[in-house]
């Protein structure tokens, strides 16, 4: 009986940490992302994840010809740096911002719509023994607006 | 019996306390079906891919990106093809909800990049309707519809404000694990945008029509919108939607894109990467006009 008391108040707990985790990332992403993109019109998609050390995440999207886009990838401070390229569908790489001292954006154009793949990955402080460092990386587009 | 009984509680309530520090890294093994936002994959490599990665960002256009496709494309404004905010009363399930907060956030967008004032604040209201209705109530608030009043005349603000309640919609449904709401409501703003820009096309201009090219564009999201949606399967109302969004991909498949090389062109003065490719596509008027249907046959039912 007791424990039947017990597992509502757990799945409680489990439900309000999950999305406190989430919402601090949400918060970090507005704050720490949203101004990279500068002149850029914000899309309104969302993508955020915690991410440990040496992790990679992956993103696929369209992009649209004749379009100029900002892409902005921040990872909290904690974090060593976040590298990322970017891949044609046939996985050659277009850009990597580790050419660019690990830039936070990339300005780019199309001449014709493609479907670009992004890999993020969080490089490593190479300190054996330690506790990887974890934290939130976000990654926005932006747009520019056409009169 | 009963210190065995106490010990197994104790052991449970670490055991769940650490799955719930664990769940809330959000890193987990299936990122892809907690994205509200769905990717564009054409070839079977890159689905192979996306597969196999433990973290996954799917992206659709926005409904915002969506518009600003229809407008960059040269077309016109048309209230008549917008779902009428009369209709707002009519969604009381947790699906019509859904699908018409995608819906009236496209034409909100719509209506925004073409400066329609008085439009953008009904189909504000509506939208936060329907966001109230889902549960979401910070999605959009009261001082989100008093800043676009304030502020009626400057589109970056409007802008602003747009591309914010839409974030804040999706990252609500996502904090609440409500993936099969979240996937719901891209579908509704997908389906809008796709539906405006088929409307919008003069069949007497068919040939090398900019908005044409965009439809076409839309083949590349298909197969990864349809991955979205099968990852909440075993919902009712997402099996519908599997269903009607297979009849559409039936319907793009009956033409091809193919793409030559992707070549990066660094242009040094404006700091922007110029990619250079070419595209063909053997689209004709005849699919064009049956997927038109097929479009509008989805959509008015989900306005219904």
């Amino acid at each position: 009986m007791r424990l039947l008391k017990i597992i509502p108040i757990l799945a409680f707990f489990v439900f309000a940490y999950s999305g406190s985790a989430n919402a601090q990332c949400k918060a970090f992403a507005k704050k720490e992302c949203l101004p990279e993109l500068g002149p850029f019109q914000h899309d309104g998609n969302y993508h955020a994840a915690v991410l440990v050390e040496g992790e990679e995440a992956e993103l696929y999207k369209t992009f649209y010809s004749n379009m100029e886009y900002r892409v902005a990838i921040v990872g909290e401070d904690k974090l060593p740096a976040i590298e990322f390229k970017i891949l044609d569908s046939e996985k050659n790489v277009l850009y990597t911002n580790k050419d660019k001292d690990f830039a936070k954006t990339w300005d780019f154009k199309l001449q014709s719509s493609q479907q670009l793949k992004l890999v993020v990955k969080v490089s490593s402080f190479n300190k054996p023994g330690d506790t990887p460092a974890s934290g939130c990386v976000a990654i926005m587009f932006g747009f520019k607006i056409k009169k | 019996m009963n210190r065995k009984y106490r010990i197994s509680s104790g052991v449970l309530v670490v055991f769940i306390l650490i799955i719930s520090l664990l769940s809330g890294c959000k890193g987990g093994k299936k990122p892809a079906e907690e994205n509200v936002t769905v990717t564009v994959a054409p070839n079977a490599e890159v689905l192979q891919d996306i597969k196999q990665a433990e973290k996954i960002f799917n992206a659709l256009p926005s409904p915002l990106e969506s518009a600003m496709l229809i407008k960059s494309a040269g077309a016109r404004f048309d209230e008549h093809l917008l779902n009428p905010v009369s209709n707002q009363n009519n969604y009381v399930t947790s699906k019509a909800m859904a699908l018409n907060l995608g819906i009236y956030t496209c034409d909100l967008s719509f209506a925004s990049l073409y400066e329609q004032t008085q439009l953008l604040i009904d189909y504000m209201n509506a939208a936060k309707k329907m966001a109230d209705g889902l549960g979401i109530l910070k999605a959009i608030q009261q001082e989100d519809i008093d800043k676009l009043e304030a502020n009626i005349n400057n589109t970056e603000v409007i802008m602003d404000v747009v591309s914010q309640t839409f974030m804040n919609s999706n990252s609500e449904l996502e904090d609440m694990g409500r993936t099969a709401v979240a996937s719901t409501v891209l579908v509704g703003g997908w389906i809008e945008g796709l539906y405006i820009s088929t409307q919008l096309v003069d069949m007497n201009d068919f040939n090398g029509n900019k908005l044409v090219g965009r439809i076409i564009d839309q083949k590349l999201s298909i197969d990864i919108l349809l991955n979205l949606l099968k990852g909440s399967k075993g919902d009712p109302s997402v099996d519908e939607l599997i269903v009607q969004v297979s009849k559409l991909k039936a319907v793009f498949d009956k033409f091809k894109i193919t793409s030559g090389p992707v070549r990066p062109e660094y242009d040094k003065t404006s700091n922007t990467t110029v990619l250079k490719s070419e595209v063909k596509t053997d689209m004709t008027p005849e699919i064009f006009k049956e997927l038109s249907s097929v479009v509008a046959e989805i959509r008015n039912s989900f306005i219904m």
